[in-house]
């Protein structure tokens, strides 16, 4: 069974629509990451599936427990078991890096000494063991947002929410706390609902992936397939940001100006001896194919991407290298 | 100065009144003004927990209280004192007007510094599982304490300050032993002995909100 469920969620706020009839299954032990520019729609259906917002319609599941259908005390009890961090850390920075990480614990009603000994673990699990009694605004933000980590660990829960978890951190943080994420998923199986707007993130630690717009999911997919064969032009966006896919406009105009042949676009598969067939169909047609741009790029350990070429020669012998490349199932489109 | 010798028991006590009037003063305003600082923040549209009604009550008796000038406030409350101390003069009636002005100046400095608590935190502790009560208490609070504690001293100076217009109402303190025993005798040594003494407390209450301040802030 699914560990969170959306169904037809909406909700309205007084000025603007933050979800618009969104769907979502999320799977037990997966890392689901959820990727849309600001203004998406994301924060809120995060919020959503702990019951920190309540939808205008529609129904949110944790589990077998349904959070739409609940009194806030009971939501409350469903909290307990879903840990969540934030963007900004929100760190208590009245109490201790310990103080931090023991108060779920206080909140669940754990003793004393049961509580010391986990927040010494957490700390432990997260390696800030040594800075147990410093409090938040002595530490880096990497390290803010692994004390987090730790807190939003504390009363062992089985999801977590990770709300633009590395947006504030520099890109070598960044890596450093979504490793500590992946290692949170392999080591103590945590469910794991990441939103953040960097397809890096979602590339980096994401099993599977939803892509929103406008307060729509609008594609849904594991990572690899819906970065390597976007449908949506959300996604599409989001791909051409960071792999290089087709040339933008400004870009193909450009190559117009140095180069006089035929620009074809072919997107790279995953596929042994996949380039070497592409420049055997070229020469058997007297084709010369030139790269004038592009990119290749690994997702979940699959190459994805694409390659621009110039291709020059006889008119027929291009029509004829074209036709037997799409026959073949090539992924390719010549650039008007 | 040997008259100001001779005077000098009901100089000691003067000064035992001003502690008197401001030391209840700003501990009962204090919690009083606490209570109703916090009901201001909690209820607050979108706040923990949300009243509408108990929020617009609150806020518009604090805003009708608060620009009361003391002297005329002391006048005004005094129906009230009679219900409830049985008198309109002297140290105790003087002491329950100070307390509910200061309450109601406090409040809205707790208020204030309440609201400046990130609201991120306030989702951190709800997302914890957390009680609304019980975040504003142990989350909210200690968060604001600092800022709190100076706008305590703030109001402890303004309350030293309130406590030398007492004498108008047979209140005793400092303020009063200055006027009677000093300006009034044109004995000025006497008014800037009890001016000096006033300095001092106020001082002294300064620093140690400072020191407390600096505590909860760890700067």
């Amino acid at each position: 069974m699914s560990h969170v469920r959306l169904r037809n969620v909406t909700k309205r706020f007084p000025r603007v629509v933050a979800l618009d009839d969104v769907s979502l299954e999320v799977a037990r032990g997966e890392v689901f990451g959820v990727i849309g520019q600001s203004g998406a729609g994301k924060s809120t259906l995060i919020r959503l599936i702990n019951g920190l917002e309540a939808p205008t319609g529609g129904q949110v599941w944790v589990g077998d427990q349904e959070i739409t259908a609940m009194s806030e005390k009971d939501r409350r009890g469903v909290r307990r078991d879903i840990g969540m961090i934030f963007q900004q850390f929100n760190l208590f920075r009245s109490r201790t890096v310990a103080g931090n990480v023991a108060y779920p614990l206080k909140v669940a009603g754990v003793g004393r000494a049961e509580r010391d000994r986990r927040v010494a673990r957490l700390l432990d699990f997260v390696g800030l063991l040594d800075r147990a009694h410093d409090h938040p605004e002595q530490l880096s933000g990497g390290q803010k947002q692994r004390v987090g980590i730790a807190r939003a660990l504390a009363t062992e829960p089985s999801l977590l929410l990770a709300d633009e978890a590395t947006s504030a951190l520099d890109p070598r943080t960044t890596a450093e706390v979504l490793a500590l994420l992946r290692r949170v998923n392999r080591e103590l199986g945590v469910t794991i609902v990441l939103i953040t707007h960097e397809l890096d993130v979602i590339r980096t630690v994401a099993d599977r992936v939803a892509v929103m717009e406008g307060g729509r999911v609008v594609e849904t997919g594991t990572v690899y397939d819906v970065f390597a064969r976007p449908e949506s032009a959300a996604a599409a966006d989001f791909v051409r940001g960071a792999l290089r896919d087709r040339p933008s406009a400004e870009t193909l105009e450009r190559l117009r100006r140095t180069h006089d042949g035929r620009i074809v676009t072919v997107a790279i598969r995953d596929q042994a001896g996949f380039q070497t067939s592409l420049a055997k169909t070229f020469l058997a047609h007297r084709v010369a194919a030139g790269i004038v741009y592009g990119g290749v790029s690994e997702l979940q350990e699959r190459a994805v991407g694409s390659l621009t070429f110039e291709l020059t020669g006889p008119a027929e012998g291009i029509d004829a290298a074209l036709a037997a490349l799409r026959a073949d199932g090539v992924d390719l489109t010549e650039e008007s | 100065m040997d008259e100001f010798l001779t005077n000098l028991p009901v100089f000691r006590e003067a000064i035992g009144q001003t502690f008197y009037i401001v030391g209840i003063s700003v501990l009962a305003g204090g919690l009083l003004g606490l209570a109703l600082g916090l009901v201001l923040y909690a209820t607050r549209p979108g706040s923990l927990l949300a009243n509408r009604a108990v929020f617009i009550a609150v806020n518009i008796l604090v805003n009708v209280v608060r620009p009361i000038p003391f002297v005329i406030f002391l006048t005004a409350i005094q129906p009230l004192m009679l219900v409830t101390i049985g008198t309109t003069i002297g140290t105790d009636a003087v002491t329950f007007a100070l307390s509910l002005a200061a309450a109601f100046a406090v409040s809205r400095i707790v208020e204030q510094n309440l609201l400046a608590v990130e609201p991120g935190v306030v989702e951190a502790a709800r997302a914890a599982g957390a009680r609304p009560l019980s975040i504003l208490l142990t989350v909210v609070v200690p968060e604001a304490l600092g800022p709190v504690v100076l706008g305590y001293t703030f109001i402890f100076v303004g309350v030293v300050d309130m406590s030398a217009q007492a004498g108008l109402f047979g209140g005793g303190g400092l303020g009063d032993f200055a006027v009677t025993y000093g300006s009034q005798r044109y004995n000025w040594p006497v008014v800037y002995i009890t001016v000096a003494v006033i300095i001092v407390i106020v001082q002294a209450g300064q620093f140690l909100g400072n020191f407390l301040a600096r505590k909860a802030l760890r700067r």
